[in-house]
């Protein structure tokens, strides 16, 4: 029973698993391996460490209940769970816990003016009351601190490694970037954290994505991204958390690995996670919501027990080579339908697999494009550089360095929207945006803009992007609009080009 | 929430893969601060012409599928965004059982927290489902989570695996926060614990 109560129910199932039921020539054998399994079952992920620490209850006949110590907050999927507080007369527990800001429906331009659409102005209205009813911490449109959720809570060193945190929006998975385990839930499930702290949970398997070697100049995180979701499909890490590790992740910044844990979400797992390490302590140092002086030691203590130890098992393990992989661009209308720039439209006959066959055919009917054209050859009419996977400083600064000295191309229209008014601030202190503008681009406000379209800036029908979003599913960007998922630098080299092309090459 | 009871119902077919959450419920009707009304927008880009009449290419729309409770769709159904909207959208429009291979993991929990069973299945038995809605368009199937089964009347009905804890909330139609806060002591324990083993975050 002491046992039991000393390593817990997950330890002793390993155990079991691992040794006792298997067949032994002696007891000695039978010895060595309990021990062996013991020692094994000992070590962890960080995603076990961090669900252990915050496992609240763990009872039979119930799913366990997990402790959550940040709660992220925007417009669109909040409103219902505030309703559902005041009606049941329930309160939110822990006020300090939670960030909000304002992003999907907000106009990138014209901010000084009333929202013209009535609906979204009552959202955000709804927002703003909510927020003060409850005494919650908002970033207003106007508030100078403003801009996209997952951009914004890093800024302010809110997230912090080892933590849970959630947000009603499956771009969380961003913040595991920190080493956090952060994850995207549904409005019942905001109202549920609000009401009280926690969350019911199952428990996730663990994949590690190993990146090997080193990425060629002007490859980013954004293609390690989407080569992965090329190679495992949108559905290859459901169940999972993955955790990055390897050479090329080590050597990403922190905007790198939000990147890259941002768009874990489009390879099917709800969490990314990648270990904190000198730049992770670096990046938090000194920053508002980061541990005081007081306690910082104490709290890098805590930090530096959370990577995996070595040993420990994951479910999976994918492992890619940094230095195969090209700068992307995809083909479909999905995360997973994506070649190199060097590379073609795929025919739907040169998929064995029917039903990624049939979605094939279907994408480039939708796509309207022709099999085995080069997609150095795809004409496109709009750029968009910005969201909550490239719209921080990193990907202006890359941005601007292709787009310095050159003229967007006849016909065709380029926004850059920074993710927040710190990084437009910033960018403009470095004379970014002056670039931008002398090359013909829209310098606008923060928000989430075309990565969704809620805010009125969008595709018409078959207009083609090059984006630096998340998603190119069918009218994303706005009806019957035709998106294309590219790096930030690949987005600007289109702009002046007119079509994509192959960055190395520049 | 209503409490999920056997019933016999029309099974309506999607034989596609991948069904994201922006085709479910496109972004232009998440402005909304209520949780009612999302049925009518249900799969609007491909329910509707640009006109607004109906698309009679679209699936759903077909006549023998009107009133149907069941979706039987392809693997990897509800990828993509979080929005809760998706399956108020589904429930709204009245459909309470979905029947797939695989679910995206937050729309699947999203589903169970509105009523809404989302049932899994291996690709066989969906290819099974598929081809008897296909020859028999209006076909009813028996969903009956008390016993975990799904009958047709071709006789390719089967059980199905789900969660103890999702299954009796769905057959009590409980308030998961009730039950939550019924460890309201342990909540505050742990948090009491929290303050000391991590103070710089309630600092």
């Amino acid at each position: 029973m002491q046992i039991k109560a000393i390593l817990g129910d997950n330890i002793i199932q390993r155990i079991v698993n691992y040794a006792f039921e298997r067949p032994y020539n002696s007891p000695y054998d039978s010895y060595k391996a309990r021990m062996s399994a013991l020692e094994y079952a000992m070590k962890k992920t960080m995603y076990e460490k961090i669900w252990d620490s915050h496992l609240v209850v763990d009872a039979a006949g119930q799913a366990p209940l997990l402790y959550v110590d940040r709660h992220l907050m925007h417009e669109v999927t909040s409103p219902q769970a505030f309703e559902g507080l005041r009606l049941s007369g329930r309160k939110v527990r822990n006020p300090h816990s939670i960030l909000a800001t304002m992003d999907h429906c907000v106009p990138t331009k014209n901010r000084d003016q009333p929202i013209a659409d009535p609906i979204a102005r009552k959202q955000i209205e709804t927002m703003a009351e909510n927020c003060l009813e409850n005494g919650l911490n908002l970033y207003d449109m106007k508030n100078p601190n403003n801009g996209v959720i997952h951009v914004v809570v890093p800024e302010h060193g809110f997230v912090h490694p080892g933590m849970v945190v959630v947000c009603g929006d499956s771009h969380t998975a961003t913040h595991g970037a920190f080493g956090a385990l952060a994850f995207g839930i549904g409005t019942s499930e905001v109202e549920h954290v609000m009401a009280t702290q926690t969350l019911p949970q199952q428990k996730s398997k663990t994949m590690q994505v190993v990146v090997n070697g080193v990425l060629s100049k002007y490859a980013s995180a954004k293609d390690i991204a989407l080569a992965i979701t090329g190679k495992i499909g949108t559905a290859g890490g459901t169940g999972h958390v993955i955790e990055y590790t390897g050479e090329a992740i080590r050597e990403l910044s922190m905007e790198g690995r939000m990147t890259l844990c941002n768009m874990a979400i489009e390879a099917g797992a709800r969490a990314g996670l990648v270990a904190p390490d000198e730049k992770t302590y670096e990046y938090l140092k000194g920053r508002e919501f980061a541990p005081s002086a007081q306690h910082w030691d104490q709290a890098l203590t805590y930090w530096k027990s959370l990577p995996s130890d070595d040993g420990a098992v994951f479910d999976t393990t994918v492992t890619l080579d940094a230095s195969d992989i090209a700068p992307q661009v995809s083909w479909g209308t999905s995360p997973e339908q994506v070649v190199g720039v060097d590379g073609l439209v795929p025919a739907p006959e040169s998929f064995t697999d029917e039903i990624k066959r049939k979605a094939c055919e279907g994408a480039l009917a939708y796509m309207g494009l022709t099999a085995n054209t080069k997609i150095t050859d795809i004409a496109i009419d709009l750029v968009f550089i910005g969201s909550c996977t490239n719209g921080r400083i990193e990907d202006f600064r890359i941005a601007a360095e292709v787009a310095k000295g050159t003229k967007v191309a006849e016909g065709v229209t380029a926004i850059a929207v920074p993710g927040s008014y710190h990084v437009k601030q910033q960018a403009e202190d470095e004379g970014l945006d002056k670039i931008f503008i002398d090359a013909g681009w829209e310098w606008r406000d923060p928000g989430c803009s075309m990565c969704l379209a809620m805010n009125g800036d969008e595709l018409t029908k078959g207009q083609r992007s090059a984006s630096t979003s998340n998603r190119n599913f069918e009218g994303r960007q706005g009806k019957g609009g035709r998106t294309h998922l590219v790096s930030p630098a690949m987005a600007a080299a289109a702009a002046s080009a007119g079509h994509f092309v192959d960055i190395r090459k520049l | 929430m209503e409490p999920y009871k056997k019933h016999e119902s029309i099974a309506a077919l999607m034989d596609r893969s991948n069904v994201d959450t922006d085709q479910i419920i496109p972004k232009q009707f998440l402005k909304k601060v209520e949780r009612s009304g999302f049925g009518v927008h249900l799969f609007h880009d491909w329910r509707f012409n640009d006109d607004g009449s109906d698309n009679a290419e679209f699936e759903l729309n077909k006549p023998a599928f009107k009133g149907a409770k069941i979706l039987v769709a392809g693997d990897n159904f509800g990828c993509g965004s979080s929005r809760e909207h998706a399956p108020w959208a589904i429930a709204d429009y009245g459909f309470n059982t979905i029947i797939s291979t695989s679910y995206a993991d937050i729309f699947y929990n999203n589903c169970f927290k509105n009523g809404i069973l989302a049932i899994k299945v291996n690709k066989d038995q969906l290819d099974e489902l598929m081809a008897e809605i296909s020859a028999n368009e209006g076909v009813r199937f028996v969903i009956d989570l008390e016993n975990q089964q799904v009958i047709t009347p071709a006789g390719n009905g089967f059980s199905f695996e789900i969660d103890p804890f999702r299954k009796g909330n769905l057959l009590s139609g409980l308030d998961d926060i009730g039950l939550t806060l019924k460890h309201e002591a342990k909540i505050t324990e742990y948090e009491q614990q929290h303050k000391q083993d991590y103070p710089w975050l309630w600092a």
